[in-house]
């Protein structure tokens, strides 16, 4: 930690304007830049997805399971009008229920509409009739109490809480945030690959310069961190230009999408992502992500560098 | 002719032999011993010629004494402790109170003249306010004073070496190890240099001068001589 602030230090600091001892040009230096670059990106897209997919599962989950629905499924000979009574007001008298709302016959009817057709009576068929209730913001309401409870009272009722469909979204969610993370790992293995890669490079082109540092006194720690400061600043500027350049993409979808999606299109868009845009914690990491780079490539090359420093003499 | 001989277990005697050497030898890879049974001390203070026919192996040997070479067998110790027996830190240490002068200069292209005499304190750590003066002057005093910020490329064989000595005097070495130091300048900028050496170990410094000029060891005829043939060693006081 005191490095890196010691090499802020240096890089803003303009009173001594010293030659590198590590000649630039032996450092392949711009086309690390560029691979560093392209790996932060990428490494940032994904982080990105991360967080507009949990963000998404997170907004689903939330409207969903906000509510419940009871089914009342209609039984010869009894009243089902009575039953939807019942109900409605077992579950207005529960705590942690708000706004309990009878489905009417006529509603259900209207429902069907799509399917079945206007003008057709519907008396005589035996359409089952929904109540809905509000979790109320205070309690929570104990749902499998409330389960029994009205299997007890009303045994062709059926309670739904959508828990099964919320399970379902968030395992989805989670699998899809598993391999993206996944593809962060690879994708930053390979970068630390390519530093390790150029970190030798340098080294075997600076071989004389190693020893020369050497022979007049330079300890491995200084011999490390001249090399070490040139491979944090590359790091650095890869890994910040990546990240810009993600969340410059992130920006301009949430900008664009709208556009391209109006309508109904934009509508399911909507629905299944919420928002296509990014919240404010998710550019916040990818700024991390960034950072991340740049700090692996200092510590990819300064243990290569050391181990390549401690096997001579 | 008294050819060092040691004396069985000696005792280590710190801070008596800048360097000692018991039954040194040494082969690069696989090949034949370059250098054999080698044994010898050089004292505080002292100046000595190292001498030889060309391939006789007195690179080998400062190579040695400098820690950039591993011995194949026998002693080495400087500064009073065992080179075999010294951790990374004690070995730069050590290395900060020799300085060299290689055959080959071994300055580096990318720095200036002054980068390259400054780059022992540099790697010190320390400031440059505070060495800045003494490094002009040194290179005025080795005649340099105009070659100050050019890099080593443009400078000619002579110029090099100097700068490759004055990188070797800046931090005021308790040994001083030159190879051919004289090789590449006339005979009288040699006799100069030759004359600054001299003055460095009136100074307290120990110097160690390999070379095969023998008109100049001539010219100073007090100095020690060790003679390296065949692989052996043979030390005239
Ligand atoms: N790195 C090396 N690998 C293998 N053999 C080497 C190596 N360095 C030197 N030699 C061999 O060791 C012998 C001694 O070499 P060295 O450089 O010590 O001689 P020298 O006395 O300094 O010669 P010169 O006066 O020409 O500089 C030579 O035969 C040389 O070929
Ligand atoms: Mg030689």
């Amino acid at each position: 930690m005191k490095s890196i602030i010691k090499f802020w230090e240096n890089l803003f600091s303009h009173k001594e304007q010293r030659a590198a001892l590590i000649p630039h040009n032996t450092v392949a230096g711009r086309s690390l830049v560029i691979v560093i670059a392209i790996m932060s990106f990428l490494a940032s897209l994904t982080m990105g997805a991360v967080f507009l997919i949990s963000e998404a599962a997170g907004n689903w989950s939330s409207s969903v399971s906000s509510e419940l629905t009871v089914q009342i499924r209609p039984v010869m000979g009894k009243d089902i009008d009575r039953d939807v009574q019942v109900v409605a007001n077992l579950l207005t008298n529960y705590q942690g229920l708000t706004d309990v709302r009878i489905i009417s016959k006529k509603e259900s009817e209207r429902l069907l509409e799509p399917w079945l057709g206007t003008g057709l009576s519907l008396n005589d068929l035996p359409i089952p009739r929904l109540v809905l209730a509000k979790f109320s913001k205070q309690t929570k309401p104990n749902l499998a109490a409330l389960k029994k409870n009205l299997e007890e009272k009303i045994p062709q009722a059926s309670l739904d809480d959508h828990a099964h469909w919320i399970g379902r979204l968030v395992a989805m969610a989670r699998t899809v945030v598993v391999g993206a993370i996944i593809i962060l790992v690879l994708v930053l293995t390979a970068m630390v690959l390519a530093v390790s890669f150029v970190t030798n490079g340098t080294m075997s082109s600076n071989s004389e310069v190693i020893n020369v540092l050497h022979f007049v006194g330079a300890k491995n720690a200084f011999i490390a961190k001249e090399f070490q400061s040139h491979f944090l600043g590359l790091g650095l500027r890869g890994g910040l230009m990546g990240g810009a350049f993600a969340a410059i993409a992130f920006l301009s979808s949430s900008q664009i999408f709208p556009l391209l999606s109006d309508g109904a299109s934009g509508d399911q868009v909507n629905a299944l992502f919420g928002s296509t845009s990014l919240s404010l914690s998710g550019y916040i990491s990818i700024g991390m992500v960034s950072v991340l780079a740049a700090l692996l490539t200092a510590l990819a090359s300064r243990l290569i560098l050391m181990r390549h420093l401690k096997s001579l003499w | 002719m008294a050819a060092f001989r040691s004396q069985g277990l000696a005792e280590p005697i710190s801070g008596v032999n800048l360097v000692r050497f018991e039954n040194v030898g040494v082969r690069y890879g696989s090949g034949n011993e370059i250098l054999r049974d080698i044994s010898f001390t050089i004292e505080p203070n002292s100046f000595q010629f190292l001498t030889g026919p060309s391939g006789a192996g007195k690179t080998t040997l400062l190579r040695l004494v400098l820690l950039s070479l591993k011995p194949t067998r026998g002693l080495i110790s400087l500064f009073g402790s065992n080179v075999a027996e010294l951790k990374k830190n004690e070995l730069t240490e050590l290395r900060r109170r020799i300085g060299v002068v290689f055959q080959d200069f071994r300055l580096l292209d990318h720095l200036t003249t002054y980068e390259n005499v400054a780059l022992p304190l540099r790697v010190q750590g320390k400031d440059e306010s505070s060495y800045r003066a003494e490094v002009q002057e040194l290179l005025q005093w080795v005649g340099l004073g105009h070659r100050i910020h050019v890099l080593p490329p443009t400078l000619s064989g002579g110029e090099k070496q100097r700068a490759a000595i004055a990188r070797a005097l800046i931090v005021r070495p308790e040994l001083l190890l030159a190879d051919e130091p004289t090789g590449n300048v006339d005979p009288s900028l040699a006799r100069r240099l030759l004359r600054l050496f001299v003055e460095l170990q009136k100074s307290g410094t120990s110097v160690l001068i390999a070379t095969h000029d023998l008109s100049l060891m001539d010219q100073f005829d007090y100095a020690r001589r060790m003679v390296l043939s065949d692989g052996r060693l043979i030390v005239y006081d």
